[in-house]
């Protein structure tokens, strides 16, 4: 359970970690929090010949809160972003999607930009990004591109980030309307443990009580974490009433191929989807229609 | 091969500690044998378990989690650094005594740097507050019930002692 020699460079810009990238290429992985990476090498299933650390990278932690959106830098830890109450305020989704992720210990050095670039498709984050239609801004030494949540998750714990390019910051959309609620909900063996199924839903609504806009996911039922538009579309216009929100859930978990594995069949995880995208709908609703 | 040794200086439990060390070698790793810090505990040795907790900057973290070389200009605190001045078991420590809150004694170092993470933070946690603080941290003896009286225990003293 010892990691195999790897070279080790600590990066104190973003422009040297663009210069160590470009140097090392693929040979190169980028050191985060380490709350998945360092167990993956301990047990030798990566070995990269170099480690860049960018963890003392000071302008990759931060958290702006804007008038649409809010803006949070690549290495920000996952605990300031449970604590920042601004962000809480304008994107919930985040804090309650935190609550189920690991522990106390890896939260306070898990980051951001890390748990999305693992691209763990049962993780909390990246069904939130997909849900959000977050937006990934990706530096390397020849300039920056963003790309969107959809296209940025490419499989499982694959993405679509090029050798050469180092995750700068996420842009998280928030919405404006007054009556907008939010929910995240899961299950899984033990909480803090990866989710058998997790499920997500935002939805606003107007002051009559009609759904003016939703949104809402499944995470560990395919290779990425999944968001259901025109599904969700179809809400827009009621008033979330239960039988809407049950035919919304059931027409995603229908559309879904989960895996099977030891602690769920693809049958179960399929039920689980329905029940629980239903969940995640619900309590958005009564948040918003608490407002 | 040889490695290349990287040079780490690291406050650990208010001492400035020095030394030349490989990447790979894990912070609890380096506290436990470089130092002799044994009081901190490897358990799993990938994130699990929760016995190698210390804390980085006042804050619990996992020790195997961590490279030695990422320690440098932080500030660590092992289970050593828990008791007070002269030595003597703090209120905390005291408490799990009392209350029994531990069997074989391997969970019990990365459980108390849990708890008085918790502690810092909030002086008067709920039994919940104190179950989701040790959530990341096992133990296969007590049942947990133990460790939360203690924390529980401790928090009522320390309460006490500032009246």
């Amino acid at each position: 359970m010892k990691a195999a020699p790897f070279e080790y460079a600590r990066a104190a810009s973003l422009s040297e970690v663009c210069a160590l990238l470009a140097t090392h290429g693929d040979g190169a992985k980028l050191l985060a929090g380490g709350q998945s990476l360092v167990p993956m090498m301990a047990m030798r299933l990566v070995r990269p010949a170099w480690l860049v650390d960018i963890n003392e990278i000071a302008e990759l932690k931060f958290i702006a809160v804007e008038k649409d959106m809010a803006r949070t830098g690549a290495c920000t830890r996952q605990c300031a972003v449970e604590r920042d109450h601004a962000l809480a305020a304008r994107v919930p989704l985040l804090r309650q999607a935190l609550a189920w992720v690991g522990h106390v210990q890896t939260r306070n050095r898990g980051t951001i930009g890390g748990s999305l670039a693992h691209a763990d498709p049962c993780a909390e984050l990246p069904l939130v990004a997909q849900v959000l239609g977050a937006r990934m801004l990706l530096r390397s030494g020849s300039g920056a591109r963003t790309l969107e949540a959809e296209k940025f998750f490419a499989g499982p714990m694959a993405t679509n980030v090029r050798p050469g390019e180092c995750l700068e910051e996420i842009h998280w959309p928030a919405w404006s309307w007054r009556h907008t609620g939010s929910a995240f909900t899961e299950i899984s063996v033990r909480h803090g443990d990866f989710a058998m199924v997790a499920a997500a839903a935002q939805v606003a609504i107007d002051g009559d009580g009609r759904c003016v806009r939703a949104a809402f996911g499944l995470g560990g039922v395919g290779g990425t974490p999944l968001a259901f538009p025109k599904i969700a579309g179809r809400l827009v216009g009621t008033r979330l009433d239960d039988a809407a929100v049950n035919d919304a859930a059931h027409a995603a978990a229908t559309e879904t191929q989960p895996g099977s594995d030891l602690h769920a069949s693809a049958e179960y995880r399929r039920h689980l989807a329905g029940v629980l995208a239903a969940r995640a709908l619900r309590e958005a609703r009564e948040r918003a229609r608490s407002l | 091969m040889s490695e290349t040794l990287h040079a780490v200086s690291v406050e650990v439990n208010g001492k400035p500690r020095s030394a030349r060390v490989p990447a790979r070698l894990s912070l609890v790793d380096w506290l436990r044998e470089d130092l002799c810090l044994t009081g901190t505990h490897v358990g799993c040795e990938h994130g699990i378990c929760g016995a190698c907790s210390v804390m980085l900057d006042g804050e619990p973290v996992r020790a195997c989690l961590m490279y030695a070389v990422q320690a440098h200009g932080h500030r660590v605190t092992t289970v050593e650094g828990l008791a007070k001045p002269d030595g003597s078991m703090s209120v905390l420590q005291d408490s799990f005594c009392e209350a029994h809150g531990l069997q074989c004694g391997y969970c019990t170092p990365g459980m108390l740097i849990a708890a008085q993470g918790l502690l810092n933070t909030n002086p008067d946690p709920t039994e919940a507050q104190i179950r989701d603080a040790i959530g990341g941290n096992l133990c296969r003896c007590t049942g947990y019930q133990q460790i939360v009286e203690a924390v529980q225990l401790a928090a009522e003293r320390t309460a006490k002692e500032a009246k």
